[in-house]
């Protein structure tokens, strides 16, 4: 396994593409709180990594048109603290791993590997993020395509990501105990008057999905206690929560989160 | 060969760049009070400082820690006189068996430094989510982490 550190977008890509061109594995490395994991327990044997940490213009959160603008490799720990534009965000950040994670693991990192646990995804759903790369833009609604998959082609690098700011929006996750990932993890956004957006992670087979019934609820006052769960047949099942549990999980999720927006 | 600066001392290490820092830290340079617990990023045994920030070492490559400032738990104390989150673990008697406390020695030292000398224990226990202790009740980790962040604060 070889590593490279390019100082520039254009040389990671070009570093990747000469490796995926003859067939080999390629990996970017950001944070590595992610890769690494999945490297030790043989899900991933790369035979080069392209370590980003030198980009330091993929680093940064600026507001521009109604959106909040992050670098691919800004850390967690910087959105908690940065990102007070979007006090959503910053308290989605703060929830994710623990303090030592939040201090290397990446945006990017975490919107590139899809995890169906991870907050990210439900927060760039929630609030129509814009995925910009070396070679193109994606919409976080075209992105996402099921569980450890995304719109990215290989070699594909995202360098920033813009969330749009909302009028008010709030987090709510069921940790697990042990890993911290969310057993259920809803993203509620009041977009504009009236526009609402509900996006769930940590539960869908397929990864994070947007709940329209609670979006309804939302738009027209409805008491979102009766609104419809996900349905159990969409939803993962294993030894730490069952179907028809994350189902459930959901609804008091987005209740926590009506509470708290902000 | 990895330029870093080791507990003070500038360092070049002869080992694979894509070998774990933590591995390097044990093997290599013999810096054993950096421990390996779970070794799947959860327990904070192998917490250092990098930068002045806790990372965990068994989630970096040496390749990621170039030219970085390392500081393990050895390289805490100046001149013998151990570091105060050292002495109120001492203290404070925040330890048992010993195995996760160089890890919540380097955590308490990043919480004092992000929180503050006030800092109290509802927050200490909450940032201390990614080190696992199997002895203690942690009771006695938040309070000498308190008195560290103190006796930090004072300058002690």
């Amino acid at each position: 396994m070889n590593i490279v550190k390019p100082a520039s977008v254009a040389d990671a890509v070009s570093a990747a593409k000469a490796v995926a061109g003859s067939g080999g594995d390629v990996a970017y490395l950001a944070g590595g709180h992610t890769l690494i994991p999945a490297m030790k327990a043989r899900l991933r044997d790369p035979e080069q990594l392209v370590d980003l940490a030198a980009l330091d213009d993929l680093r940064g959160i600026i507001e521009a048109d109604g959106r909040l603008w992050m670098g691919a490799m800004t850390r967690h720990r910087d959105v908690a603290e940065q990102a007070g534009r979007i006090p959503a965000l910053t308290e989605m950040a703060l929830l994710i791993g623990d303090p030592q994670v939040r201090n290397r693991g990446t945006l990017g990192g975490a919107l590139a590997n899809n995890d169906p646990a991870a907050d990210y995804p439900a927060a760039a759903l929630a609030l129509e993020a814009v995925i910009e790369t070396d070679r193109a833009s994606h919409a976080a609604a075209d992105f996402f395509q099921g569980m450890f998959f995304t719109a990215l082609e290989d070699g594909e690098l995202i360098r920033r990501v813009g969330f749009r700011i909302p009028k008010r929006a709030a987090y709510a996750k069921f940790r697990h105990p042990a890993s911290r990932y969310a057993l259920s993890g809803v993203f509620v956004a009041e977009l504009d008057e009236g526009i609402w957006r509900v996006a769930v992670t940590g539960c869908g087979q397929e990864g994070v999905f947007r709940w329209p019934e609670a979006e309804e609820a939302l738009a027209t006052g409805t008491d979102i206690a009766s609104v419809t769960p996900p349905a159990a047949s969409l939803m993962s099942s294993d030894i730490h929560a069952s179907a028809e549990y994350r189902a459930h999980l959901c609804t008091v999720m987005l209740a926590q989160a009506a509470q708290g927006l902000q | 060969m990895t330029p870093m600066t080791l507990n003070g001392t500038p360092i070049t290490v002869d080992a694979a760049p894509t070998e774990l820092l933590v591995n390097v830290l044990r093997d290599d340079l013999g810096k054993t009070g950096t421990h390996i617990g779970c070794d799947t990023s959860q327990c904070g045994a192998c917490n250092v400082l990098m930068n002045g920030e806790p990372v965990k070492s068994c989630t970096i490559l040496l390749a990621q820690a170039e030219g970085a400032a390392i500081t393990t738990v050895e390289g805490l104390a100046e001149g013998g006189k151990l570091h105060p989150m050292q002495a109120a673990f001492k203290e404070e008697h925040g330890l048992q068996c010993g195995f996760c406390t160089p890890g919540m020695i380097i955590a308490g030292i990043g919480i004092a430094e992000r929180h503050g000398a006030g800092v109290d224990d509802a927050t200490i226990a909450h940032e201390l989510e990614g080190n696992l202790c199997r002895c203690t009740g942690y009771v006695n980790i938040v309070k000498a982490i308190r008195k560290g962040a103190a006796d930090m604060g004072a300058g002690a």
